[in-house]
């Protein structure tokens, strides 16, 4: 069942199904995206957490901020733990063994939603076998990468999401290292390209067009995946009360485009289209510049000896939102 | 509903198809499994009574033996029934979540062939997985043919999912020679074991969304030793309903199981203390050796985790020379056998001789021969009263000998 919201004080008013009694640092987008995500349906949700800030800070025992069934394995599996618990309902309701209170929503038309959550860490790099897999075997599941380009939680290392230029604690920016030297892996294609339903990427600072996408993402039946831009106080460096001014300039500059590709199915599940929809068209481009300028992490790009790279980086926006809007434009 | 199969009074099954059929007959709801060497038929045989409609729960073949056992952790958190197998490095890749199942207090049963861990590659049959799982929370129980591993998979879900006991147990049966090893079983019919297994009583399921749960949580200094204590205790704890599980599929089938297994102990002035087939081809030995006078017995494990130490030295008795026979390779120290054994009797105030045996290694063939040497270096031991041989030898090794202490 699609919920519907009219605006953003009435989607405030809605039933904390997370509780904002956690320890995620002030200004965390983690927070505003997790909130976002399972506000924007009124069915019952389960949560699967992979290991990082969300779940250290949220289910420290005896305390739980979860007012859903949340569960936590460990830091690559958030993906397989998501997808059997959709397979164990999947199951359970075919057996007709589904707990009461489950099956009296189920007859109503509400179904569970099951989500996993996990950071760029747990995404990109450790959990992405587990997250391939899953994907494959096409379970009914949201998976949702809250993406601080970072591994925040043990102290702002690089990650496979960390983008040129960045100083984090394992590239530095030093006397001779401008910083990470890779380009951020395409997370969002390579997910597309698994044959998923539906794959969006999001921003918590445009939050109806994230609350549309994670509706869509509900009511498609296989794995939907969610890049969500999370811009991190404690690794990006910005004050905690920018945190949705930063991620806006990510949008504004096209850093960080907001796209959905939908993969449409027959009825034997094979896929006859592929649409790339860009869904947010800033205004005014703005400069990277200023994305960059926004972020002590990147302070040491606007040395005279490493602005080169902040050209290498206007020229890689340009070029790929280029490429989103060709892609577009051509309904492929 | 799944369909039901008929089975013969004996059938000839190999220890993989012994397994399978075991969980066939336990209505598992999830099965995430991932294929290895040895115990692939297992996910072979499963998949086949899928496809046939003897199997009407899920199975999920995932990408990992990693996440084989997480999908498993997620089901029973869910609130069903979820079972694997796998071997050797399937089971080293597992062993991270190994001890998160145990921790989290989830009734997961996994059926392990037991095979050795590379370097160098080898898919052949030891105990370096069982050893490598052994300290991971989980009950272990131990068999040395088909008809024992398709006994214990059944009674495993009886015991791991006890309200009283609550953890994951694994089931271990010898690579090839059990399972690939036919042999008669004598199978419960669907119903009966069925009805021995019961259903799957749901603790804390993620499914009922009216009563959410958290389950994984984090714990610090504050509380995690409360959380292991409390995991151990149970652990411990679980003896009484083993042995309840143990009499009662007595009573439905006559099979008698206990904690030890012992053979011809009762007056027995040398032992072997081994585990899997191992234990078979010592029962071989040993009545050569009583017909050349020499009082032999075997000793083992049926359940390896709770360790059974009261019930170890007393199956031991006053025997004056043991052999710890460990098929695993003992990485700097005495095998795990020897330890154990070692300091139970210690502790009981008991000093027999005991040697150390590491052998059949990769898949090496510990013949009788081989056995009735080491009864033989026992008896030599006993008479002497004390060592008369290196406390620890490798047994069947090409080359120079190797020993050790």
């Amino acid at each position: 069942m699609v919920k519907k919201i009219k605006n953003l004080k009435e989607f405030s008013l809605s039933n904390d199904r997370f509780e904002g009694a956690n320890l995620m640092c002030p200004g965390c987008s983690h927070n505003i995206i997790v909130r976002e995500v399972l506000n924007a349906t009124n069915d019952p949700v389960i949560v699967a957490t992979a290991t990082g800030c969300l779940e250290v800070c949220t289910a420290v025992y005896p305390r739980t901020s979860w007012d859903v069934s949340w569960i936590h394995i460990g830091f690559e599996n958030a993906a397989v733990a998501a997808a059997t618990v959709a397979a164990a309902y999947e199951v359970m309701k075919r057996k007709g063994k589904l707990p009461p209170a489950t099956q009296k929503m189920v007859d109503e038309g509400r179904e569970p939603k099951i989500v996993a959550f996990a950071g760029d860490g747990g995404t990109y790099d450790i959990g992405f076998q587990s997250l391939s897999g899953a994907f494959e075997r096409g379970h009914n599941f949201m998976y949702v990468c809250l993406d601080n380009e970072v591994y925040a939680n043990t102290g702002g290392q690089r990650s496979s999401s960390t983008p040129i230029g960045a100083s984090t604690t394992t590239s530095p920016a030093g006397a001779v290292s401008y910083g990470e030297k890779m380009q951020k892996k395409s997370m969002v294609e390579i997910m597309a390209d698994h044959g998923a339903p539906y794959v969006a990427q999001v921003s918590p600072s445009k939050w109806k067009d994230l609350v549309k996408k994670v509706q869509k993402g509900f009511e498609v039946y296989g794995p939907v995946y969610i890049n969500a831009q999370s811009a991190c106080t404690t690794e990006w460096k910005h004050a905690p009360e920018d945190t949705i001014e930063v991620s806006d300039l990510g949008v504004e500059s096209c850093v960080w485009p907001l796209y959905e590709i939908i993969n449409e199915r027959d009825e034997h599940g094979i896929i006859y289209s592929t649409k790339l929809n860009i869904t947010y068209r800033p205004k005014q481009k703005i400069p990277v510049e200023e994305y960059l300028a926004a972020q002590p992490r990147f302070r040491h790009l606007f040395k005279p000896e490493n602005r080169h790279i902040i050209d290498l980086w206007q020229k890689a926006v340009d070029a790929r939102w280029e490429y989103l809007q060709r892609r577009e434009e051509a309904g492929v | 509903m799944a369909k039901r199969m008929e089975l013969n009074e004996v059938e000839v099954w190999d220890g993989n198809m012994a397994a399978a059929q075991a969980l066939r007959q336990a209505d598992v709801d999830i099965v995430a499994a991932y294929p290895i060497t040895p115990s692939t038929p297992i996910v072979q045989n499963y998949s086949k009574f899928l496809a046939d409609g003897y199997v009407d729960g899920d199975f999920i073949m995932v990408e990992s033996e990693h996440s084989a056992m997480s999908g498993c952790v997620a089901a029973s958190a869910a609130g069903v029934r979820a079972a694997t197998a796998t071997s050797s490095q399937g089971f080293a890749l597992m062993v991270e979540v190994l001890y998160q199942a145990s921790g989290m207090r989830l009734p997961i049963v996994l059926t392990v062939v037991n095979r050795a861990l590379a370097a160098p590659l080898n898919v052949n049959g030891d105990h370096s997985d069982m050893y490598l799982g052994r300290d991971a929370g989980w009950i272990n129980l131990c068999s040395y043919n088909p008809q024992e591993a398709y006994d214990l998979t059944l009674m495993a879900f009886r015991i791991g999912e006890d309200l009283r006991v609550r953890l994951p147990v694994m089931v271990h049966q010898d690579g090839f020679l059990c399972s690939h090893t036919a042999q008669n079983v004598r199978p419960l019919q669907d119903e009966e074991a069925r009805e021995f297994v019961g259903e799957f009583k749901p603790v804390n399921s993620m499914l009922d969304v009216a009563n959410p749960v958290t389950h994984g949580v984090q714990t610090e200094e504050d509380w995690h030793f409360e959380h292991k204590a409390r995991q151990h205790h149970d652990l411990m704890n679980s003896v009484p309903v083993i042995k309840e599980v143990f009499a009662e599929f007595k009573e439905r089938t006559g099979r008698e199981y206990d904690l030890v297994y012992k053979y011809k102990m009762d007056d027995a002035d040398v032992a072997i203390v081994a585990l899997g087939t191992t234990v078979e081809s010592a029962r071989v030995a040993a009545d050569r050796m009583r017909e050349q006078g020499i009082k032999a017995g075997v000793v083992s494990f049926r359940v390896l985790r709770p360790f059974p130490f009261n019930e170890i030295v007393e199956a031991l008795g006053d025997v004056k020379a043991i052999a710890a026979m460990d098929r695993s390779a003992p990485g700097g120290t005495f095998g795990m056998l020897f330890n154990e054994i070692s300091a139970a009797l210690m502790a009981k105030g008991k000093h027999p001789v005991v040697l150390n045996y590491i052998y059949g290694l990769g898949g090496r063939d510990t013949t009788i021969q081989m056995l009735e040497e080491v009864y033989k270096q026992l008896d030599e031991c006993a008479k002497a009263g004390e060592a008369k041989y290196p406390l620890q030898q490798f047994i069947g090794l090409r080359g120079p000998k190797l020993s050790f202490y």
